[in-house]
Formats: C-alpha cells, structure tokens, sequence
C-alpha cells in the first residue's frame, strides 16, 4: 500500500475526531511550546548579558569585595582577623589611578529606591559613582552634565537620570533642571544619560545615578562592595589586574575576600551560568513533551479499542498487518508532528509577545525548529509503536465480531 | 472452485475439545450459485471463515481456485483474501467514516492499484449494483438494502475469484432482501461465482444448489455431490 494513501487516510482519521485529536496533541503542542519558549529565553539572557558585558568594553576590571557584616563572625577567615575589619576608604582605591596601566577608577554602590516626579512615582535602580564612571563604562550624557567631582565631595543632592526612566516619569526626555524626589527627598536633574538599550542588569536607560558619596548614605551602606576599574587599553589589563590583586592582598592578606574579574572571565562566568539555565528550562519542558507521548499512546490505546471492528473489516478485505501497523503508526506520527508545528507557531506567538513584556530579544534558530518537530514525531513513533503494534496484531475473525 | 476433504476444525472449551467441523466435503464449481444452509450453531460460521480463509482447518485439503490453503501466515492468507475472495456480510461491515466509493475502493488501495484505477473500477462496480449517483455518500446516509449493495459492490471491485456472502438479507426487511437475491442472481448469470451462507430455507431454495449442515457435517446427498464434479 502507499505511503500517500496511508498518510491520507491518518489525515481522515484525525479530521474524523477533531475535538479529541486536538486535546491529544495539546500535550505535544505545550510541550514544543514550552521547549521553543525557554530555550529563546535562555538564549535570549546569555545574549543580551554578553552584550551588556561587552558594552562595557574590554578594559573593563570589575571588582567584588566580600563585605562582612558588623559583630558578625567572618566566614571567610576562620582563624579570625586580630586586625578587625579592613574597610576600604575611598582615597585607598583613588590610588590606584597613579599606576600607568590603570585609567579610571570608581566604587559603586546600587540598590532601589522609590522615585517620584509630581504625581507619577516608580521604583528605580540607584547607582552611585563617581564622575570617572562615565568613562569606564562608555556611557555619558546626552543632555545636561554628568557628575562631577564637587558633586561626589559635597554630597551635591543632583542625579543623572536614564532615559526610559525620563520618558516614564515626565513623558519627555527634556528633564534637565527639574525636581526628582528620591525616597523623599529632593534632587535636581543634572543631566539625562545616553541610551543604551536594554541589557539583562537592569537597563542603565530606566536607572538614576548619583554622586557615590551621596549614594552611600541615601542606601546606608558604609562600606565599599564593588569597584570598577578601567585600564588604559586592552594590553594593560592583565598588568592592570596584577595591580589591584597585589593592592588588595596587601589590604586583605586573603584572597578569598575579594574577587578581581576582568571581561573574558566576567561573560565564561556569565556563559556558564546561562547555558546551565537554558540546560535546566530544556530538561523542564522535555519533561512535558514526554508527558504529551504518553498522552498519544493512551489515546491511540483507546482508539485501537473502539476501531476493532474497522481493523477487522480492513483485514477481512486484505489488509496485511504491516498495513495496519503503518496505519497506526502514521496516525500517531501525524497526530504528534501537527502537534509540533502548532507548538511551533504557538510557541513564536508567544516569543513575540514575551519579547515585548520581558524587553528582551527572543530569536529562534532554525535548527531548533527542526529539532522541535523532530524530537515530537520521534515521540509520535515510540508511543505509536505499542498500540500500532497491538493494532496489527489482531485476528480478523475475532475483531470482526467485536462489537 | 472450492474443493474441501475431510476439514475438520476443533475449539478448545475449557479441558474439552469440540469439533466444531468433523470432516466437511465440499465440491463447488466455477461459476456456481450455491447455499450453505444450516440451523444456528451448526457451525456454519466456522465453515465460512474457513472459506473465506479467515481461517485454517485443523486437518483436511482445502483448494481454492486451484490454491492449496494451507499453513499460510496470516499475511499470506490476506493476500489471498484480498485476490481471491469479495466478502458480504450480515452487518454489511462498511467502515461509518468513508464515502460508498471509498469503502468500495479499500480493497483495491490494499492490491496497491493506482488512485486513478481505483476511481474507474469503484465507479464501474458502484454503476453495476445502481449505486452509482450515491457514491459520495456515507453508509450512514444509505438505506439498508443501499449499504448491502456497496458492500457487494466492495466484494466485486478486487475481481474475486468467490463471493462468499454471510446472511446477506439477514438485516434487511423482505423486499429489499429480494432486491439483494436479485441482483445476486445478476452476478451469477454474469459468471461470479457465489457462496450464500444462511440459516433461511427460503433464501436456500432460491439458489440453484444447497449444501446442508448440521452439527459440523455435510447433509447434502452424495450422489448430487458426485453430479457436479
């Protein structure tokens, strides 16, 4: 028998039981869904995060200190620190600007406050920095000022403001001079920072930068947590983090109280991390196409049970039981690949929607598309081969008296 | 046509073994037009599985068309079923979701014929039972004796060697049955040659020849047997 005409006939079947073939592929269909979706999302996240690293240039040196908490016992150095607790001070790290390999240098500080202009108020990142920040992370301002070192000594109360979060706030980006009030209290807009789209760190465009020592108090954190460091090429930064790693042993005397991370290593850790991510949303949702299989073969159990008759007349009149077998097994590969493709074209609405809602751009490979439709027609086979099986195994005289 | 010796047939009911056919001969020739008729549970059923090589006998020859039906696989006998014998049934076994043509067309789509042979042949046999302006309708749109005829017209579309037809007017009221024995007689005159299974006297005597069974044994005369040899 044809191939042609056994798939023709599957069609007839499916189309025969609509309501019922669909509720059986839907299983398929979030299945592919959701493995399309979550691995869009992940490869979404490792993108836009290698993005905003690269950003932010190749010289960058980021610098994380283990910051210990008052009274409390120093986890990291067991053997206790006769010493006490070292506190970087912001002239200490001002120092290393005099190396020739290091350009600019600036602590940073974040959290989130409440921010409100009129009526309208919001929840924004807070960053304080100092003025050499704009250097260090290319990002400057495309109306206004930036901060500048007198802001930074005199706890100026002025703030740069993101784009996004001008247009949010005021509904134009036109906001230099104006009143912001940040967890109450009053600054003035100093200058209105370059786009820079949206990155996976919280977009730079929808946050407020303050001068760091201002930052510092309005966040009640005392110490130093974070520095980044810029060097003065590409060259210099292996120089550069020699530097800073032999500035703060001397500091510390222990490594394991800070960590130096230049770019390369910033996205393999940012790499690492995603591909984990995407590997763990992949492994969820292949679960749920698993699921959709069993829900096939169930289904395809039960119609081999109410099409006994049919399999005996087919046999009465010549069919092999290879035909029958096929018949079967086209049936169930049908029913999974069409659950596929509707996952798929659910799956891209979906992405299309997400992309919008989480800010993020969602693309999917072509190879992921093929391996989608694939893996759900494989499905298709290994649950549609036991009832196929069961089908073609029949004897025509007792299923042409089932009844 | 159909040459049966000594074909015997045994069921196993719990420890016991019943004969169901205990040694049936049956001679029929090419052509014929011939009623197997019994009272029920004489085992006709089994007789006609046996036939229509629905199944084996346990002991016995059986030669159909000049073909010994023997230990096949029951792959080997669907190829057999599908060439040699056209199937009516009591029930008139048409599959509810396809059209009169589709049913029609089944068995020729298991002889591998192409899409445009089958359209012909389909359309030629619907036209011979005088189904042919119903042929997009499905069974459940058809009266009774118009399912009959589709089913006969299925049983014709392969070119079978033997009509094996199983009470074919059992589900039909009487004068649609008689439409049915007609066009069966048709057939006949046309060449098929015909086995009816039956349990009615008066559908036997309306073929030229009847073979009685009763209790898994042929009660048909010898010396009429002898004749037709």
């Amino acid at each position: 028998m044809h191939l042609k005409q056994t798939i023709a006939m599957a069609f007839k079947a499916i189309s025969a039981n609509k309501i019922r073939s669909f509720l059986t592929m839907l299983g398929v269909i979030i299945g592919v869904m959701s493995v399309i979706v979550l691995i869009a999302i992940g490869q979404g996240t490792t993108a836009s995060v290698t993005e905003s690293i690269s950003s932010m240039g190749t010289n960058l040196l980021t610098v994380t200190i283990q910051t210990r908490r008052i009274g409390g016992r120093d986890p990291w150095n067991s053997a206790g620190n006769s010493k006490g607790t070292v506190i970087l001070e912001l002239d200490d790290i001002l120092e290393l600007e005099n190396d020739d390999s290091i350009a600019h240098v600036s602590p940073v500080v974040t959290g989130s406050l409440t921010v409100k202009a009129g009526s309208t108020n919001t929840t924004a990142s807070i960053i304080g920095v100092l003025p050499a920040y704009a250097q260090i992370i290319n990002q400057g301002v495309q109306s206004g000022r930036y901060i500048i070192d007198a802001d930074v000594d005199n706890r100026s109360a002025i703030c740069v403001i993101g784009s996004d979060l001008a247009e949010e706030l005021f509904g134009t980006t036109n906001v230099v001079d104006n009143t912001l009030h940040i967890d109450g209290r009053a600054f003035r807009i100093a200058g209105v920072l370059e786009s820079k789209g949206t990155t996976s760190s919280g977009s730079s465009d929808s946050s407020v930068i303050l001068p760091f020592t201002l930052a510092q108090r309005m966040l009640d954190s005392t110490t130093i947590s974070s520095i980044y460091i810029s060097a003065v090429d590409s060259a210099s930064v292996d120089q550069a983090q020699t530097v800073v790693e032999n500035f703060l042993y001397k500091k510390y005397q222990n490594e394991s109280n800070y960590s130096v991370m230049n770019q390369t290593q910033m996205l393999e850790a940012a790499n690492e991390t995603s591909s984990t991510l995407s590997l763990m949303l992949g492994g969820i949702a292949g679960i749920s196409l698993l699921v959709g299989g069993i829900g096939i073969m169930n289904i395809m159990l039960v119609s081999v049970t109410e099409r006994t008759r049919e399999i005996g007349i087919r046999k009465a009149i010549g069919a092999k039981r290879r035909d029958i077998l096929l018949q079967f097994l086209i049936e169930s590969v049908v029913i999974s690949g069409l659950g596929g493709l509707l996952g798929l074209g659910f799956g891209l609405a979906l992405m299309h929607v997400l992309e919008s809602y989480l800010g993020m751009t969602l693309s999917m490979s072509a190879g992921v598309a093929y391996l989608a439709i694939g893996f759900s027609m494989t499905i298709g086979v290994i649950f549609g081969l036991y009832p196929a099986n069961k089908a073609s195994k029949l004897r025509p005289i007792e299923a042409l008296h089932y009844s | 046509m159909i040459v049966m010796q000594g074909i015997r047939k045994e069921y196993r009911m719990g420890e016991n073994t019943v004969a169901a056919l205990d040694g049936v001969d049956i001679h029929i020739k090419p052509h014929e037009f011939v009623s197997i008729i019994g009272p029920s549970g004489s085992c006709k059923s089994t007789l006609m599985n046996i036939i229509g090589c629905l199944d084996v006998a346990d002991e016995g020859t059986y030669l159909l068309d000049g073909q010994r039906i023997g230990d096949y696989t029951e792959d080997e006998l669907a190829i057999i079923r599908n060439r040699k014998i056209g199937f009516v049934f009591q029930q008139f076994n048409l599959l509810p979701k396809l059209t009169a043509q589709e049913n029609v067309e089944l068995p020729l789509i298991y002889q591998g014929m192409s899409a445009r042979k089958r359209h012909e042949r389909s359309e030629e046999v619907l036209e011979r039972v005088g189904l042919l302006e119903r042929m997009e309708h499905r069974p459940s749109e058809l009266s009774g004796g118009q399912q009959q005829r589709v089913a006969i017209a299925r049983a014709l579309a392969g070119h079978p060697s033997l009509i094996l037809a199983d009470e074919p007017t059992g589900n039909l009221d009487s004068r649609t049955g008689a439409e049915v024995m007609a066009l069966f007689h048709e057939l006949h005159q046309a060449g098929n040659t015909i086995v009816l299974i039956t349990h009615d006297a008066g559908i036997a005597a309306q073929t030229p020849r009847a073979i009685h069974i009763h209790d898994g044994r042929v009660l048909e005369p010898a010396d009429r047997n002898e004749v037709i040899i």
